[in-house]
């Protein structure tokens, strides 16, 4: 049996298959990278940024990064985590996010990244934008307010569900989240509750009605174990990183 | 002969736009106050009913900055504490009372003094004692330097109680998985 290429990350080899990216490798290896707009189900995106690592010396999102034999790959350092607090705190800062009142406390990446990273404060200041609901749809509700761009509904609409219900729209700080209905409301539009794209919004704007606190704040996600842990339970594992 | 006992450090706390939440939280640590009160004694706190900041090691800062005394408070304390510590999520992001923010506020009086049907001869407050409201509530940061952040609605009397106790102990406060919470 052939050895599998390696290259190294944060001084220490991981093994990789032809095709995977840094990201995905690493965590097949049993190594987190932080990361948002990432999903396993999904190709890559590389919209968020939060996974950069340092790819001999290049800042690069790993989760777009191929793996390739013998790179060096920095990403547990002081600097990265600087970067990618900073990258959450930006998030935090542009949209509207009241954890204390959003029924998806407990099971948001972008709330359970802060944690892990140790964010205390947004530290910018914030833009309070107004970004009204649609809660036209008699089951789902949006709340545009939570949106942080990472298009995981529009890649989930687009490629499992094969409806299109979902499009960004806009450049730069206009870039918004859209449904694809003449009248711009998702009552119009053809999703389903049982739809992919129901499922992978890692914050708390695609929402079902009705069921928000089913599992009360304190025992969600999020709340058991941290998002590094719950990401290496969650990936695809290596057969000989598997416990 | 024994050594004199270490001076207590100084401690201020104040509520601006909150809810008394975090106060509440803090005397949520119970039992534990009696070592802490050993190490500290409380200056301006709605504990003591003081109603000036005297010079203080740490001042402590529940609420975000709705109306002009807000301001005029928080910047008595930051000119009297030497380390000024956020706590819960009004101070830290603006919190609840910042929702208004992507309203009107001359819209959002009339809401509830005119229009509200408990007070539909009511009329907008303009008494000259009542602080002026400020157009957006911000939190903490944006006005003042803030030496450390605690986030929550409210934090955790764990958390307040890791906190004060690294931060008394001249240990950087580290908050880690469980005590770190938005909500």
């Amino acid at each position: 049996m052939s050895k599998r290429p390696t290259f190294i990350l944060d001084d220490q080899e991981v093994p990789f298959e032809p095709g995977q990216t840094v990201l995905q490798a690493a965590l097949a290896a049993g190594r987190y990278i932080p990361h948002l707009c990432y999903h396993p189900e999904f190709r890559p995106h590389g919209s968020c940024k939060v996974c950069t690592a340092r790819v001999d010396g290049r800042m690069m999102a790993a989760c777009t990064t191929p793996a390739s034999p013998g790179i060096n790959v920095e990403s547990e350092t002081e600097e990265l985590n600087d970067l990618r607090r900073m990258l959450v705190q930006m998030l935090f800062a542009e949209g509207n996010h009241f954890c204390p009142s959003c029924e998806a406390s407990g099971n948001c990446v972008l709330q359970a990244l802060g944690y892990d990273l140790g964010v205390l404060t947004a530290g910018f200041r914030h833009m309070f934008p107004v970004r009204p609901v649609d809660a036209s749809h008699p089951d789902i509700l949006l709340d545009f307010n939570r949106c942080v761009l990472c298009e995981l509904c529009v890649r989930a609409s687009n490629e499992v569900d094969g409806k299109g219900v979902f499009a960004l729209s806009g450049r730069g700080i206009d870039k918004h989240l859209v449904v694809n209905a003449e009248s711009n409301q998702l009552a119009d539009t053809d999703i389903a509750l049982d739809d992919k794209a129901m499922e992978v919004c890692p914050v708390g704007v695609i929402l079902k009605k009705r069921v928000g606190f089913a599992v009360p704040i304190g025992e969600r996600r999020y709340d058991r174990a941290p998002i590094s842990a719950q990401a290496l339970a969650d990936a695809p594992r290596s057969p000989e990183h598997k416990k | 002969m024994s050594a004199a006992p270490p001076r207590k450090l100084k401690v201020a706390t104040t509520s601006l736009a909150g809810c008394f939440g975090c106060h509440m939280s803090l005397l949520d640590i119970d039992e534990r106050l009696f070592p802490l009160l050993d190490k500290i004694q409380f200056d301006r706190s709605p504990l003591t009913d003081i109603k000036h900041c005297g010079k203080c090691d740490i001042g402590i800062i529940e609420g975000g900055v709705c109306n002009a005394e807000n301001v005029r408070v928080l910047q008595e304390f930051r000119a009297n504490c030497r380390i000024l510590v956020a706590i819960g999520a009004c101070a830290v992001t603006g919190g609840l009372p910042a929702q208004r923010n992507h309203l009107d506020l001359g819209l959002c009086l009339q809401e509830v003094y005119e229009t509200e049907p408990s007070l539909s001869k009511g009329c907008i407050p303009d008494d000259p004692e009542l602080p002026l409201p400020l157009d957006k509530v911000h939190p903490l940061h944006e006005v003042v330097k803030v030496d450390y952040f605690i986030p929550g609605c409210p934090p955790s009397a764990d958390a307040i109680w890791s906190f004060l106790t690294d931060l008394i102990a001249g240990r950087t406060p580290r908050l880690g998985h469980g005590l770190i919470s938005y909500d």
